[in-house]
């Protein structure tokens, strides 16, 4: 039974991924933005760049970051953030001015807050929810019989 | 190990309780992946605040460009973000000319547009636009928090943004637009 519902479960997940929808974005006849596919000078700022920009949610091909994206509006983004990084703006500063007009869910690594803050305690509760589990169970079981073998 | 059957049955719901979860959570990823159909629309954040600073060639010569500093002389007006090679973008354009028509002013912002594509798209389906910006690196595009073409945005005579329209503006919009704008005037 568990296993066939283990099986059910592993089913709707899969299905689930393939109804999602492709992404769609339209076309210009432009070269990419002058920092989309060049690096900063700076190596260190570079560095810096490269880290927010894996963190970015690209906002048309939604699921990829605007490192790994091709799209036009990713290469423009990546492009602002290699400007104002080179142009002497801290990754947090950055990634604050976006957030500002796009919200937390710009990011990937959102910032605990309202939105976000069962995002955060799920995980705590399931570890709390888990470890009364054992607990009920080794306080029910204490003969040494019962117990498997190392 | 010893059978299972000496266990107490009344805790055999807690054993289900894990597993009960693991489907809900399953039966909620799938929910969250199918519902939506079209990948979801980042709304602006950057409501009910001033129009970012910026200053935006024209891209059209003969036409004016766009500038932050035309915002706030008392009047309302709609920032259009469109593009020659966006295909909806043709299909709001007869809407466009409405508004323009019943006195509505629009400022257009080009998305990574090249002259020559934008002359014959404006050739093609009208130009409605007191001004257009290019904005070749989508830099406004992403001050304004906008996240694709075509998109406007209401901005009232004090240079505020106060509202922003993702997608097509279809004919039934037009009145509610001119309406809005209107209560805006000061």
């Amino acid at each position: 039974m568990i296993r066939f519902l283990a099986w059910l479960v592993a089913v709707i997940v899969a299905l689930g991924a393939m109804l999602a929808p492709p992404p769609a974005h339209g076309q210009s006849g432009l070269p990419p933005a002058p920092y989309a596919y060049k690096q900063i000078d700076d190596p260190v700022k570079e560095e810096q760049a490269r880290e927010l920009m894996h963190e970015l949610r690209c906002l048309v091909c939604q699921g990829q970051s605007i490192a790994d994206s091709d799209a036009p509006l990713a290469g423009d983004m990546r492009s602002q953030v290699r400007e104002r990084i080179a142009a002497g703006e801290t990754p947090d500063q950055v990634r604050s001015w976006l957030v500002d007009r796009y919200g937390a869910w710009v990011t990937y690594d959102p910032p605990l807050g309202p939105e976000t803050f069962l995002l955060f305690v799920a995980p705590l509760l399931a570890l709390l929810f888990g470890g009364w589990l054992v607990l009920g169970r080794l306080q029910r079981a204490p003969d040494t019989e019962r117990e498997t073998p190392a | 190990m010893t059978s299972e059957a000496d266990k107490p049955a009344r805790s055999s719901w807690v054993l289900w309780l894990p597993f009960a979860l693991v489907l809900s959570l399953g039966v909620l990823i799938w929910w969250g992946l199918s519902s939506g159909g079209e990948s979801r629309l980042v709304e602006s954040r950057w409501i009910d605040k001033p129009v970012p600073e910026f200053d935006l060639p024209p891209a059209m010569p003969g036409q004016p460009g766009v500038s932050s500093r035309q915002f706030s002389d008392g009047k309302p007006r709609l920032i259009n973000i469109f593009a020659s090679w966006c295909i909806p973008c043709r299909v709001e354009a007869p809407q466009l000319e409405a508004l323009r028509d019943r006195g509505v002013i629009i400022e257009g912002i080009a998305i990574r547009d090249r002259p020559e594509d934008l002359a014959r798209f404006l050739a093609d389906h009208g130009n409605p636009f007191v001004g257009i910006g290019a904005d070749q690196q989508s830099a406004v595009q992403i001050a304004l928090g906008s996240s694709g073409v075509p998109e406007t945005f209401l901005v009232d005579g004090d240079g505020i943004i106060r509202e922003q329209i993702q997608g097509v503006v279809t004919a039934e919009m037009v009145p509610e637009i001119v309406a809005r704008l209107e209560r805006m005037e000061r």
